[in-house]
């Protein structure tokens, strides 16, 4: 396309410039460029569905838990006398966003996929929700916040009444800041991961390892930065020496995690299963259809090559001014199909 | 970038499975075949484990006392009302008796619980100096900002340990006294005061300064005691080994607690004659009231308990599984009508369609 489309390319919100004959500037200046026209229908049906899809999941994710994450302290202002005191070790709040929950959003971003491309091309339906914003709006943001303020109340209660006025199985303290803060992260850590293999439908063995390796790289970080050598080295900035050595053997606390996690994920779970079939959205049919389709493999069907003269089109004609319109559609100006009863005139 | 007409494929991507985002992957799917049987499992098995929790916090035994001493709750009213309004408030004693009608199976554990006491707060948690407390002679003179005003002393010595935290020492004590015959003489049942707090704070944590000439007390001079102690961290007890920074009572009480109602370890009942736990009788305990709690609206309270498998006595694992179990239950099976309702609609539509 010549340079005087580059305008029409940068005001739009995705620009395509095709490489050809006519120079590179427009292509220079679109947001993609690629050779052949043909190429436009993969860009949207399915690498800008899977966008649009990968960035939906990623935004709702990001939001919940960092909702959870924070509202944690809305419920402990109750309890501390509105302190402002936090339910985590400092450096928790550090590493969360940063080291503990990174890798897998961007496992989610970059290879998350709910249909392959070739049922993409096949079922060009499923385009529609992208375009009336379907996936990311106010409403699933408010769901995104409701869902993290239930997982906060969550997290913060069913610690704390694992706790209160409870002791360890010998005896000595269980119920102090520092278990309860290493109750809340472990639980939060485990909510967050569930959620997100939830929310996955494509697992890589890449989503695997940035999944299941954070979680087992949080617990080597913990043990690190709990234990004996690093909290005598910097007493006053690493503080929690042996929590994770003194509380990770207590069964209560395994069952406190269980039950935090399931409690948050149950709603999460039964509004999955429950949504398409009581409240199905178009696309929501076209999956059952994809997905009938997974479990029946189409039969084979024997072709017989039949032989007809091509229709296909050599010729494209583009006018500016109204009038061929009307001459060409009407089918006037193509080759007609020889009528094989007739191919032979038989005389009468 | 030169654009030229160059050999077919040259400006091609590459075609590798990760490139072109065919990667080999798992696509589970949601199914109902998944999903219900998944609830059911999971509701029965945490009803299953609700009841082994709930009767297993139901037979622990607790016995408590609130001995704050308001008007009318016993002889400890006497020392309450003594040390109203003045501070320090002075010494005074008060007894609470009580009789155990069976065995109460030990070990038993003494417990100390206060109420409406905010450890949790956070400006009173910050005021700690851990690099004293680990022992370190250059901390030991130079405490930490944080620590104010429980920093330095009205003369002007630093005070070791430092801060609002080792200020508020709880110094209230429990001696235990068993009646074995009715009318005979009471006899001291021995209190195990020793390694009751965590392993790793009294041993690893908490250390005290290098002695100086073999004496803590001169590895102290040029310090001062928080100002509401009696006496020196030195001297908290008689026994070397549990006195300094790693006196049992101050480090328990150095693990600041989550709530404002929190239960802290005085000590454990479990030698000699008591093994296998307090037979039944007559028993009192005779308590120093030192500490102050009516100017906060607090209370104290005295615990007596056996621990399980689980800690303490609890409830609320038993009966939270409970009820998650029996929503699961619950959930799976409307679930399953939901299901069952709308997949026949659904053939229905798919059938006229």
């Amino acid at each position: 396309m010549g340079a005087n489309d580059v305008s029409m390319i940068k005001a739009a919100h995705i620009g395509v410039g095709i490489s050809g004959q006519e120079g590179m500037q427009a292509m220079l200046n679109s947001d993609f460029a690629f050779s052949q026209f043909c190429y436009l229908q993969r860009l949207l049906l399915v690498h800008g569905r899977w966008s649009y899809n990968r960035m939906c999941k990623f935004l709702s994710y990001f939001f919940y838990k960092n909702f959870v994450f924070t509202l944690v302290h809305f419920w402990y202002a109750f309890f501390n006398g509105f302190s402002a005191q936090a339910v985590y070790d400092t450096w928790f709040i550090t590493c969360y966003n940063l080291i503990y929950t990174s890798l897998p959003v961007l496992g989610l971003s970059l290879f998350e996929q709910d249909v392959n491309e070739t049922w993409s091309l096949h079922f060009p339906e499923l385009y529609i929700p992208g375009q009336h914003n379907l996936y990311f709006n106010k409403k699933e943001f408010v769901k995104c916040l409701i869902h993290g303020i239930y997982s906060s109340f969550v997290l913060f209660f069913v610690p704390m009444g694992t706790i209160y006025n409870s002791e360890r199985s010998d005896g000595k303290d269980i119920s102090d800041i520092q278990t309860f803060c290493l109750i809340v992260q472990t639980s939060l850590i485990w909510m967050v991961t569930v959620q997100i293999a939830l929310k996955t439908t494509y697992w890589t063995m890449i989503s695997h390892f940035f999944i299941w390796g954070s979680l087992g790289f949080y617990f080597c970080i913990l043990f690190f930065l709990y234990s004996d050598g690093l909290c005598l080295m910097f007493p006053s900035i690493f503080q929690f020496l042996g929590v994770a050595r003194n509380t990770m053997n207590q069964s209560q606390i395994w069952l406190s995690l269980i039950l935090s996690v399931i409690l948050c994920v149950i709603p999460a779970f039964g509004y999955q299963f429950l949504q398409p079939l009581v409240w199905p959205v178009n696309v929501d049919k076209v999956f059952d259809r994809i997905n009938h389709c997974k479990t029946r493999p189409p039969q084979v069907r024997v072709r017989t090559k039949l032989k007809h003269p091509s229709l296909r089109r050599s010729a494209y004609a583009f006018s500016h001014k109204q009038g061929f319109g009307a001459l060409i559609t009407s089918g006037k100006t193509t080759k007609t199909k020889p009528n094989k009863k007739n191919s032979f005139p038989v005389k009468k | 970038m030169t654009w030229s007409a160059t050999a077919r494929g040259a400006h091609q991507p590459d075609n590798t499975a990760f490139t072109q985002q065919r990667l080999p992957a798992w696509q589970p799917l949601l199914s109902a075949s998944i999903t219900l049987p998944l609830f059911f499992c999971a509701g029965l098995a945490f009803i299953g484990l609700g009841l082994g929790l709930y009767y297993s916090s139901n037979g622990i035994k607790e016995l408590e006392y609130d001995y704050t001493g308001n008007p009318g709750t016993g002889n400890c009213s006497v020392c309450a009302a003594e040390g109203q309004g003045r501070a320090p408030p002075p010494n005074c004693s008060c007894a609470w008796y009580f009789s155990l009608p069976e065995l109460f199976p030990g070990p038993v554990y003494l417990y100390y619980e206060l109420t409406n006491f905010y450890q949790n707060n956070r400006r009173y948690g910050v005021s700690r100096d851990d690099a004293q407390l680990s022992g370190l002679p250059s901390a030991l003179h130079h405490p930490v900002n944080e620590c104010a005003p429980y920093q330095f002393s009205a003369a002007g010595l630093p005070i070791a340990p430092c801060g609002a935290i080792a200020n508020s020492l709880f110094n209230d004590s429990f001696s235990l006294w068993h009646q074995r015959r009715p009318g005979g003489p009471y006899v001291e049942v021995p209190l195990d005061r020793a390694a009751i707090a965590w392993w790793t704070d009294y041993h690893v944590k908490f250390r005290n300064p290098p002695l100086v000439n073999g004496s803590l007390a001169l590895a102290f001079r040029g310090t001062a005691p928080p100002p509401n102690w009696h006496r020196p961290v030195y001297e908290l007890s008689p026994d070397p080994n549990n006195t300094g920074f790693i006196n049992q009572d101050f480090v328990v009480w150095m693990r600041t607690a989550a709530l404002p109602t929190f239960r802290k370890l005085y000590a454990r009942i479990r030698q000699g004659n008591y093994t296998a736990g307090l037979p039944r009788g007559a028993y009192r305990v005779n308590i120093t009231y030192n500490y102050p709690v009516r100017v906060f609206g607090g209370h104290k309270l005295i615990i007596f308990s056996n621990i399980s498998w689980m800690g303490g006595k609890n409830p609320f694992l038993g009966i939270a599984y409970l009820v998650v179990g029996s929503l699961c239950i619950l959930m799976g099976f409307v679930m399953l009508v939901v299901y069952i309702r709308y997949q026949d609609q659904n053939d229905e539509d798919d059938d006229d369609e």
